[in-house]
């Protein structure tokens, strides 16, 4: 068997680029907590006029695809505007490290997240969001997109894992098509806790699985 | 580049100096127990026929029986009492199921087990929950042990079995088996206990200690790995769980592991005091370096009792498959109890279930010592792991900078 990860995720995970805090940041974004595992953090200073992002420095408290995915993010923002830096996805990180293990999606997909966070603080402060959305099915769904299905590495939506999404009086409920006592059921069902609970309307989170 | 430090064999990368300190996870096999286990792969290969058999037979039988004896006088037992299986694995299924099946109408349907026990009995009480066992998951204090208060209220007239480990697979909490099976005994409930990573490594005797069934296996003292055995006590009221011939007196089917259990006998006479107190003094190293040398390290699991090749630390602020894998690369095998490196991606039972949070399951690492390592590997591994730590605490958003 190979080694499960490529040369490029673990060259970056030996020597990480833009490692560190910047000192008094335009944006700041903190995904994930210790509690449920990994956490990342992303700090960026933006140029007010052109909104590019001239300085991008990270923090990671994870594993080596978590490390090297904060770290191929950080290149691939710096020098970016914010409109371009939002659309960075979890695929061309993963691309741009020649793959990922699918199981460490999950892992992975945090330090994506951290920098929309970023920047999503830096577009609050600045007065460009106008107002906190509501949550909706639709919204729960895409939130749902950043769940990683450890057996294939694509999202809980893509492949079909989420049954059913209601949402009703800020108690989302989230129907899971495993078995309870299936290999991954708590590490997904945490996963999905941990993505919908932290909206600002939302009050409670079931997940319910289908055996 | 890493490659580099690598040589590449017949595609497995290998580094050049490993220093191995997974044994908890297997043990590499010793010399002399391949040598003793030649012979009944190449000359008395037959399976052990009746005496009524050919010779090959009787003599493979022979060779059986002797292995059974060897691993019934490092119990205390007697040879008969004694049952050849896969494993720990298939011990532990053996006991739980056997046990459940031949006393559910009997006597009841009530098994208490303690949460930090290893899969094989964690997951077959579980399996036997959903199948309408009434299960309780006892409760264990911040070092691992279980509270024997508790355990004692727990029992009722319906209470068929009580399984609580000898030594705990990562923390390595030695239980108090003797209060145990006490306990076990005057309430006349059955008591298995897994002894996989204490066998012949701690004293065990089933003729001081009221123990019915006793899971132990080969892969942890430098033995094979697929073979293992099931004490059960003379008397004890067990089904057969898996359907097949009539092998081992009717109590496990399938062909005989001969040249297994035979390695299995010869690996446990190998087993000295002698030796399992230089793991207790590299043990006692690591954790004593660790924590003189490294800021922000706790001991997980109990300073004293605890099994003597187990040390079991957790680096706070920094994540345990970032460190194996930086361990690695510095040539030094290790395993952790954080989520990342798990197979189900889940954060250790085991740490949870002493009260740790997710944090300290995320940054434990443990080490496991075995015949093969010394005590410059217990330095060296310590060296290393400062090194380790310190470049992951400068990217971590928790430490202190």
């Amino acid at each position: 068997m190979k080694f499960p990860y490529s040369e490029k995720v673990l060259e970056h995970f030996r020597n990480p680029r833009n490692v560190g805090k910047i000192e008094d940041p335009d944006g700041k974004g903190l995904e994930g907590s210790p509690a449920c595992g990994d956490m990342v953090a992303v700090y960026i200073k933006v140029e007010p006029e052109t909104k590019i992002i001239e300085d991008v420095k990270f923090e990671s408290y994870g594993c080596a695809s978590n490390i090297a995915t904060g770290s191929v993010i950080t290149e691939l923002a710096k020098g970016k505007t914010l409109e371009e830096a939002k659309k960075i996805t979890w695929k061309q990180a993963s691309e741009e490290l020649g793959g990922l293990p699918p199981i460490k999606a999950h892992c992975s997909v945090l330090a994506v997240e951290g920098l929309r966070a970023a920047i999503r603080d830096y577009e609050e402060k600045h007065g460009l969001v106008i107002e906190q959305e509501e949550t909706t099915e639709e919204v729960v769904r895409r939130r749902l997109k950043h769940v990683m299905n450890p057996l294939t590495g694509l999202d809980v939506v893509r492949t079909n894992l989420v049954l059913k999404t209601t949402v009703e009086d800020g108690v989302v409920r989230v129907v899971v098509d495993l078995p309870s006592d299936h290999q991954f059921a708590s590490a997904i069902k945490e996963d999905i806790t941990e993505k919908l609970e932290s909206l600002w309307d939302v009050k409670k989170v079931d997940v319910v699985f289908t055996e | 580049m890493l490659s580099e430090l690598y040589h590449i064999l017949g595609g497995v990368k290998i580094f050049e100096e490993m220093t191995y300190l997974d044994n908890s996870a297997c043990t590499r096999l010793d010399e002399r127990v391949f040598e003793a286990m030649k012979p009944y792969f190449f000359d008395t290969y037959a399976v052990a026929t009746s005496e009524f058999g050919y010779s090959m037979g009787i003599e493979a039988k022979e060779g059986l029986e002797q292995a059974r004896e060897g691993i019934a006088s490092r119990l205390g037992a007697d040879p008969g009492e004694i049952v050849f299986s896969s494993g720990s694995t298939e011990s532990s299924n053996m006991a739980l199921k056997g046990v459940a099946s031949a006393l559910k109408e009997k006597k009841g349907k009530h098994i208490i087990v303690s949460k930090i026990e290893d899969f094989p009995v964690l997951n077959t009480a579980k399996a036997l929950e959903k199948q309408g066992f009434d299960v309780t998951f006892l409760e264990v204090d911040p070092e691992g042990f279980v509270n024997l208060d508790e355990l004692e209220k727990a029992i009722t007239d319906e209470t068929i079995l009580i399984s609580v480990q000898q030594g705990n697979q990562e923390i390595g909490t030695v239980q108090d088996l003797k209060a145990v099976s006490e306990i076990c005994e005057a309430k006349d409930v059955l008591l298995h206990t897994d002894a996989t990573h204490s066998f012949t490594r701690l004293p065990l005797d089933v003729k001081e200690l009221p123990v019915d069934l006793v899971t132990i296996a080969a892969y942890t003292i430098h033995g094979p790995r697929g073979i293992g055995a099931l004490y059960i006590r003379e008397g004890t009221p067990i089904h057969k769980f898996m359907d097949g011939g009539f092998q081992e007196s009717n109590r496990r089917a399938g062909v005989e592991n001969i040249p297994g259990a035979v390695g299995f006998a010869k690996a446990a006479e190998l087993v000295t005091p002698e030796e399992t107190r230089k793991l207790q003094a590299m043990r006692d190293r690591v954790i004593e370096q660790a924590l003189a040398k490294i800021p922000r390290v706790t001991l997980n699991g109990s300073r004293e009792k605890r099994l003597p090749q187990n040390a079991n630390l957790t680096f706070h602020y920094v994540e345990g498959e970032s460190i194996t894998l930086h361990m690695d690369m510095r040539g030094f095998a290790l395993s952790t109890g954080s989520a990342c490196f798990s197979r189900s991606l889940e954060a250790s039972h085991v740490i949870m279930g002493i009260g740790g949070d997710h944090e300290r399951a995320h940054g434990s690492v443990r080490f496991t010592f075995g015949r093969y390592n010394s005590m410059e590997d217990a330095d060296a591994v310590i060296d290393a792991m400062s090194e380790v730590v310190a470049r992951l605490r400068v990217i971590s958003p928790l430490a202190e900078k």
